[in-house]
């Protein structure tokens, strides 16, 4: 009997509401499959199984709301019978109440002693509701979808399909009558504000900065495009990106996560690349095995990283498993960032605006292409001296492109 | 092509990139980059969107001549079969 859990996706985004299924009882599932689109107050999120099995029992209905770590599906292991998760749902009905109920707010619904609700059918719905059971809106799967992208409240809606249910069309009417998502970026400053403050209470941030020349890998990478097709281009961004990956593999204290007070080193480096959304607010997905990935197909992956954020398609796992976070401020950003750490990793790197600046060759003043690296990190975890050996290893990976 | 289509296809590819711009508001004879907010993926997918809308190449050592709207459309003029 598999448990298909609402994961964890990042600090501070403890609930998600369920915009629709993609699986339905019956279906198998594999690793890695998409199960569920989850809206969250930073984005909707594709949320991946982790499991192989197949679809017994959806438990979460679309529009609740949920926390973390909820069992939103019962799935079948191979070989499995039905009865295995009917015994299940009997052995799991009454503490599963009782968990609920501790931990969201007063469950006015889920009243009934322990023990009381352990019948021959119970009702899985009731104890996963947050405090007032939800009015199901009879939507479309394909206007659920549209309502999440545009953040439209289907509640908020009167529907003009069959038996007034919401379609399509009525969310996008309601879209462009009312353009501004406030709500989405009121809630989306408050979970970056949660997570930022959070960050600052309990995290001894240290801070270094290096001035890194860039002439090698500009002039290397303009001869790398040259000879390319413009959809095949490489962008800085993802040369940097690669840089600080295999710096990461020479300094893997720097990443990973701090969690029950002590340090978890990270097996793999998921760079979490921050992404700033055209209507404002932030997101830093990991972009995985950034180490291990060449030059071409990192970007390839930066690129699709990139779009997705922007429209709201990005995966459960990418939100979970960043194990540090790269900040780029790009052309036109300021010189240098003084970075805060998402917590529970122990570090941020940033780049500030690459520019041609005055720099010492061989005792004569040169102009060149420079930026300044920043590092915040985790005193917890390490000390500046880690941090500048890491910067140092970071400039010196930078002088030689060809071999990233 | 016409200069005027051709400015429409423009402002459409850009349109499609930040959708949030109204690109006739925008000065066609200043800097565009100084005027709506477009990082290097941006400006990637902005050059790409031009090459696969209208089959143009555009080598990356042209891009410092493609610095306000009425440069871009010029220098596609000039890429373009009349």
């Amino acid at each position: 009997m598999i448990e298909f859990k609402l994961p964890s996706l990042g600090a501070d985004m403890d609930q998600g509401k369920l915009v629709e299924w993609k699986v339905k009882p019956g279906d198998a599932v594999t690793k890695g499959s998409i199960v569920a689109v989850v809206d969250t107050s930073k984005s909707a999120i594709d949320v991946e199984s982790w499991h192989e099995g197949t679809v017994y029992e959806l438990v979460t209905q679309p529009d609740e709301t949920i926390p973390v770590g909820t069992v939103m599906a019962l799935l079948l292991e191979a070989g499995e019978t039905p009865e295995a998760a009917e015994a299940w749902k009997r052995a799991h009905a009454a503490p599963a109440t009782a968990a609920t109920e501790s931990m969201a707010a007063p469950a006015a619904a889920v009243t009934s002693p322990p023990g009381a609700s352990v019948t021959a059918e119970p009702d899985t719905r009731a104890r996963v509701s947050p405090a007032a059971a939800p009015v199901r809106t009879r939507a479309t799967p394909a206007a659920r979808k549209r309502a999440a992208e545009l953040r439209v409240d289907l509640a908020s809606l009167a529907g003009s399909g069959p038996d007034g249910a919401i379609t399509i069309e009525d969310v996008e009417k309601c879209s462009q009558a009312a353009p501004a998502p406030v709500n989405r970026m009121t809630k989306m400053r408050k979970t970056i504000g949660a997570a930022m403050a959070r960050s600052k209470r309990e995290i001894p941030h240290y801070y270094l900065a290096s001035d890194i020349p860039l002439a090698r890998a500009t002039e290397w990478l303009a001869s790398y495009n040259a000879q390319r097709n413009v959809t095949e281009r490489v962008l800085m961004a993802a040369l940097l990106l690669k840089a600080v990956a295999i710096a990461l593999k020479h300094h893997p204290n720097l990443n990973g996560f701090y969690r029950d007070g002590h340090f978890q080193p990270a097996s793999a480096v998921h760079p979490g690349v921050a992404i700033s959304l055209r209507q404002g607010g932030l997101i830093a997905p990991a972009l995985h095995d950034c180490d291990s990935r060449g030059l071409d197909d990192l970007m390839r992956g930066l690129a699709d990283l990139v779009r997705r954020a922007r429209a709201f398609t990005l995966r459960s796992s990418e939100f979970s498993d960043p194990t540090i976070t790269v900040t780029n401020l790009g052309d036109g950003g300021a010189d240098l960032v003084h970075g805060v750490i998402y917590p529970p990793q122990v570090a941020i790197l940033g780049f500030g605006g690459i520019r041609e600046r005055p720099w010492i060759v061989d005792g004569v003043v040169r102009a060149q292409p420079m930026v300044t690296a920043t590092l915040a990190a985790d005193h917890r975890v390490t000390d500046g001296h880690t941090g500048a050996l890491f910067l140092a290893d970071l400039s010196r990976l930078l002088q030689t492109p060809e071999n990233l | 092509m016409q200069t005027a289509e051709l400015r429409n296809t423009v402002h459409a590819i850009l349109q499609s990139i930040a959708p949030e711009i109204d690109p006739t508001a925008l000065d066609a004879a200043a800097p565009l980059r100084e005027q709506i907010d477009l990082d290097s993926m941006d400006y990637l997918n902005f050059i790409i969107g031009m090459h696969e809308r209208l089959n143009v190449d555009i080598p990356e050592s042209d891009y410092q001549k493609l610095v306000s709207l009425d440069d871009i459309v010029n220098y596609l003029r000039g890429k373009l079969p009349a």
